[in-house]
């Protein structure tokens, strides 16, 4: 809400000197947050003058320029300026405004004396948008056409109203009556003490009778009536195209409007300054009575912006005797409008329900000034009187007359009774206020309060239709009262119980993976569908209204977001990277769809309760990691090692590690991965995740390198099978024996199946196993491989002997060769 | 025998080793050489066989004169062998030495990203309160989002936050656009009295600027118990403050609308270190638990009353750390999270 300081100034005593920031500054106190302020920067010399004569002169860039003799003061050595003006709209004996050396107009443009043209000039004529006055630029801004004869030399900046400023602020939802001077003057009474002149007290109320008048409503939302009041007042005689006076024009723009026509711009003037949205119907394009109903099914309206509306039947419409004339609280319709021609109209001043309103607004896509302010809640008081001023302005501005037509329709008014104990307030901000402090913070913001021992009966005023509960009337106190009254106390939560296992699981697997070299990147969850089927999902989680068409989707995996992370990485020129990413992926597998949501403000059954959870999509904690470029760069008496698999391998150790979790691998074909480097990472039997390197034509296509580690493993998966605690196993302390083995099996072999065949051959004396090389080549057939192990043997009761050891390994060979035809290499 | 164990023959044959001794000049031929200077093939070894020879009652007299010889002997080689050995080690560790600033590179630095990090420092200041940590889904109902947060569905306060919706709409599915409803969730399934604080992932259909961008980070704060005021709420914000900003940080609440607080305010704090000096700098928003809010999860306004508190950690990040822009947070360029490695 933009605030003129002159309109406020009618309505509370502002002192000569105070700027928007002084207001903002004040305002802030009572809950009204500053935005920024307008206007006022413009400084002098800015003056009345006259145009003398001028010679016109085509330049060489074809512009044609004139050379005009101002005069800018009645007597003395400077009264006439040789000024160079690019506008052709003016005659000579035209009075303009003129800005002389030194004036600083918007936007810090600074004026002085300079060569141009082949000529100095000396100041400038103003066109209106160079004074800020609004956006007519075709030529200067001649007086007369304003109506302005002024005298010679008069400082045009007091003359047009181009010093008052505005403060802008910020209303949050729930203080409608703050969308009017008339309620931020109430506030900056508030929050200063200064005294506050009701502006509607001043109105003489206008009654008009004769016009026919229906308010029907067949389908109340939420079986509220969509109009409560519905003034309407005449006005005839009108000249529609009065001009709008400057000071309404400047308030207007100031307020952040633009000066339409006289008939709409008293309007709108009327409604910031009460609050009240008005409507003015050209009273000779209405045929016949008005009436206020709900829509019908397949109507139509075109609204003022000329655009044909499809009414909906929850729609409440303003009609005459042909049908729509407008949606009410929204738009009016284009037939009914105001125009050059309008010679009587009839004003419009309505109370709608805020609910029918916000949801018509929102239907048809049409926030307006009006429906701001109805959604919010309009003061339910004030409709006759908001009806008045704009006819009043009428009469005053636009030679019109009161016609003495006119209606009203309105229901009884119930306003908002509260009962609180006066030490609730205390009670609830932890400040003692007394009786009294209570009592007089609510009668300050316009509530009747009848003290009854120690409660207080409260009636809320029509302007706060928000205030509906006790702790309503609890802020309002404190925030009169201030909260910097409100002392600081540490309340003592009970004993806690730290982080869950899950969140120190997290951390850990985090610090694991960084203090390995990955950096940890968070990546938005937004991509296109083709990204998801990289990794193989058919199906995600789409978003009605996402940002980029293209990334309309929910991930599915946290992998397409760390290869475009690589690719802006690698572009950038960090070639070598590790990077990972912990965070929710997104599961198109919801339980049943719930459509209707239970009331907000009781507990749903239980059952209410697991059907919406259960309806919420699978939403896993995953965690992966994709590497490129090189492990390790070459270094002086090294070679560089490049990334890839290994390491992904490598991380998915560690987070394994961390969880205190024993794996296997699968090495089978995944989607989105190498066909030959690729493998399932389980848990307990159950897939938790995969690892390999990413398919180098996926790679290629987002420009990464060939080899591209990657893995991804599901957290929530691996926590449910993480230990919490975990038991000491005793250390054996006997001597022990190696052995190496090198054993020659068929290359499809793996070294994970050889293995546990050697373990579960070679028995308990076997206490580690290391697999230290694979060769192939020289002395084996092409389709063998020759793997050698480095064995560890230990008895925890005896010394072992060599001949033990060695029967252990021989049983081990001997499994090996009856499950993969392994045979001991020569 | 022909010849005799004399004085003059036992020196002669330890002036013998003594001048093979004093030639060698490195540990490795001394180590050769060691069974000609000292050992059985050495002069005074050889005459260890003439003192058999030696008539009995002079053996003893005998005896001592070689071992006088073989002590000396011993003792020079002793010398000897400790001085090149050490010249040896010596020499050894000189050829070793390396340029210890061109040293091969095994290890790799990695770093969390400071969003992150900034939530879990968050969340270890109110563990340290007794506090525990809540989480949620970030793809809710709409319920959880917005009805038990007392936004009515008409109220504009719902229009307040952009919100990404999910197809089909009827599900009444949504990304949520706070961590709040994190708090409806802790009410709904804890035991009284509830501290808990909520960091996490919310979402909202801004565009990506300087300043501003549709994912980004909250961390939110509730707690219900009996008899908590506003004093308690600026006690704990105030605590927080200080342990984020300094000793010297303090904070300042202003008048505000939030559907589920009553009375609500905005929350500024004084930032004893921004660049540019101290100021009071915006950092979130709080109040006292609206009493539907309470309604919502069974909870009898009544008796019980609490506080909720939240800020954006992005925002965060950027006035207490100097973050210039917002680009800098989402873009995963590795360069931003390394400068912080693990502290931030």
């Amino acid at each position: 809400m933009r605030i003129p300081l002159g309109w406020l100034g009618e309505m509370v005593e502002l002192g000569s000197k105070v700027t928007p920031n002084d207001v903002m500054a004040e305002l802030v106190k009572v809950g009204l947050e500053e935005e920024g302020s307008h206007g006022g920067d413009i400084s002098g010399p800015v003056v009345a003058g006259e145009v003398l004569s001028f010679e016109a002169e085509e330049q060489k860039n074809g512009k044609t320029i004139r050379w005009c003799q101002v005069r800018v003061a009645t007597s003395g050595d400077e009264e006439i300026r040789g000024i160079v003006c690019g506008a052709a709209n003016f005659v000579a004996g035209d009075k303009v405004v003129v800005s002389l050396p030194g004036a600083v107009l918007p936007g810090g443009f600074e004026i002085a004396a300079r060569k141009t043209y082949g000529h100095v000039s000396d100041g400038m004529i103003a066109s209106s948008r160079e004074l800020g006055l609004g956006d007519e630029h075709e030529g200067i801004l001649v007086l007369s056409s304003i109506g302005l004869d002024p005298e010679i030399g008069l400082d045009a900046i007091t003359l047009l109203g181009l010093d008052e400023s505005a403060a802008e602020v910020n209303v949050t939802p729930d203080r409608g009556y703050c969308l009017s001077i008339r309620g931020i003057a109430r506030e900056y009474s508030h929050a200063t003490g200064v005294k506050f002149q009701d502006p509607v007290l001043s109105i003489d109320p206008v009654m008009g009778s004769g016009f026919t008048l229906e308010v029907k409503d067949s389908a109340p939302v939420h079986g509220k009536a969509g109009c409560s009041q519905f003034v309407l007042v005449g006005v005839s005689g009108l000249d529609a195209e009065a001009k709008v006076p400057d000071w309404m024009v400047s308030r207007l723009k100031l307020a952040g409007m633009r000066s339409i026509s006289i008939a709409v711009d008293i309007t709108n003037y009327a409604m910031l300054e009460l609050g009240q949205p008005l409507h003015a119907y050209d009273l000779d394009k209405l045929v016949g009575g008005i009436s206020v109903r709900r829509a019908k099914a397949g109507e139509e309206l075109v609204t003022l912006d000329q655009k044909t509306r499809k009414l909906h039947e929850e729609d409440l419409l303003i009609c005459d005797e042909q049908g729509p004339i407008g949606i009410a609280g929204v738009m009016g319709g284009a037939r009914t409008e105001v125009g050059a021609s309008t010679k009587s109209v009839l004003i419009e001043a309505a109370i709608f329900d805020p609910i029918s309103i916000a949801r018509s607004a929102r239907r048809h896509k049409l926030p307006s000034e009006a429906s701001k302010r109805f959604e919010r809640g309009v003061d339910s008081s004030i409709s006759r009187a908001a009806a008045s001023r704009a006819a009043g302005l009428l009469t005053e501005l636009a030679s019109g007359s009161l016609s003495g037509l006119g209606a009203e329709y309105a229901s009884v008014f119930e306003p908002t009774a509260i009962e609180m104990k006066l030490d609730y307030p205390g009670q609830l901000v932890g400040v003692e206020y007394s009786a009294d402090q209570v009592i007089a913070s609510l009668e300050e913001i316009g509530c009747s309060v009848t003290k009854i021992e120690d409660l207080v009966q409260v009636i809320v005023p029509s302007w706060r239709p928000d205030i509906t509960h006790k702790t309503d009337l609890v802020e309002e106190v404190a925030r009169l009262i201030g909260y910097d009254k409100i002392p600081a106390r540490l309340p003592v939560a009970p004993p806690g119980r730290g982080l869950t296992s899950r969140q120190k699981l997290r951390r850990r697997v985090l610090s694991g993976l960084t203090g390995a070299g990955f950096v940890e990147v968070l990546n938005y969850p937004f991509v296109s569908a083709e990204q998801n089927g990289w990794m193989g999902s058919v199906s995600a989680v789409e978003l009605e209204n996402p940002m980029q068409s293209e990334a309309s989707f929910l991930r599915t995996s946290l992998v397409p977001g760390l290869i475009a992370a690589a690719a802006r990485n690698i572009s950038r020129g960090s070639t070598d990277i590790a990077l990972l990413e912990e965070g929710s992926v997104f599961l198109p597998n919801g339980g049943s769809a719930v459509t209707a949501l239970p009331a907000g403000n009781e507990r749903p059954s239980e059952a209410t309760l697991a059907a919406l959870k259960a309806a919420i999509p699978g939403q896993p904690r995953l965690v992966s990691g994709l590497l490129a470029g090189n492990w390790l760069p070459q270094s002086p008496g090294q070679h560089s090692i490049p990334a890839g698999y290994p390491q992904a391998l490598g991380a998915v150790d560690i987070v394994m590690q961390q969880a205190a979790v024993s794996f296997e691998l699968e090495q089978l074909e995944i989607a989105g991965l190498h066909p030959g480097r690729a493998a399932n990472v389980l848990v307990a039997g159950k897939v938790v995740g995969f690892v390999g390197e990413v398919h180098p034509e996926l790679a290629s296509q987002n420009h990464l390198p060939r080899s591209v580690g990657v893995f991804e493993l599901n957290l929530d998966e691996i926590f449910a099978v993480a230990p919490d605690l975990v038991q000491a196993q005793e250390l054996g302390v006997m001597t022990f024996l190696t052995q190496d083995l090198s054993l020659v099996v068929d290359f499809q072999v793996s070294a994970a199946d050889l293995i546990k065949s050697i373990v579960t051959g070679a028995g308990g004396l076997l206490e580690e196993i290391r697999l230290v090389d694979d060769y192939r080549g020289k002395g084996l057939d092409a389709d063998q491989k020759s793997l050698t192990f480095s064995l560890l043997f230990r008895a925890h009761d005896r010394t072992l002997t060599q001949a033990e050891a060695t029967a252990a390994r021989d049983q081990a060979v001997e499994l090996a060769n009856q499950q993969f035809g392994a045979t001991l290499r020569g | 025998m022909s010849e005799k164990l004399t004085p003059e023959v036992v020196a002669q044959a330890l002036q013998e080793s003594l001048s093979a001794l004093a030639v060698v000049e490195d540990a490795a031929t001394l180590r050769s050489q060691k069974a000609q200077i000292v050992g059985e093939n050495s002069p005074i070894s050889r005459l260890n066989a003439l003192i058999k020879s030696v008539r009995n009652e002079q053996k003893a007299e005998a005896g001592k004169l070689v071992g006088g010889a073989r002590a000396q002997l011993n003792h020079a080689f002793q010398e000897k062998e400790v001085k090149l050995e050490s010249l040896a080690a010596n020499e050894a560790l000189a050829s070793e030495k390396v340029d210890m600033t061109a040293a091969p590179k095994f290890i790799n630095l990695g770093a969390r990203h400071p969003l992150s990090l900034l939530m879990d420092q968050v969340s270890d200041v109110f563990v340290g309160m007794g506090w525990e940590i809540a989480d949620g889904p970030e793809l809710e109902n709409e319920w959880f989002n917005f009805d038990a947060l007392n936004f009515h569905p008409d109220h504009p306060a719902r229009a307040m936050q952009d919100t990404f919706f999910v197809k089909p709409v009827e599900n009444h599915l949504l990304l949520r656009t706070h961590t709040s409803p994190v708090q409806v969730r802790s009410l709904l399934e804890r035991e009284l009295p509830v501290y808990v604080l909520c960091p996490g992932r919310v979402f909202r259909t801004d565009e990506l600027d300087a300043t501003h961008t549709p994912v980004f980070h909250q961390v939110e704060g509730l707690a219900i118990d009996k008899g908590l005021t506003m004093a308690d709420l600026r006690g704990t914000l105030e605590h927080f403050a200080r342990v984020m900003f300094g000793d010297e940080a303090k904070i300042r609440l202003r008048p505000s609308f939030f559907p589920f607080t009553e009375p609500s305010a905005e929350l500024d704090v004084w930032h004893p270190d921004a660049k540019g000096g101290p100021r009071w700098v915006e950092w979130g928003g709080c109040g006292m638990v609206n009493p539907n809010v309470l309604l919502a999860a069974g909870i009898d306004p009544e008796v019980y009353s609490g506080f909720a508190f939240g800020m954006g950690i992005e925002r965060t990040l950027m006035f207490r750390n100097g973050v210039k822009d917002m680009h800098d947070m989402v873009e995963a360029d590795v360069r931003f999270s390394a400068q912080f490695g693990s502290v931030i």
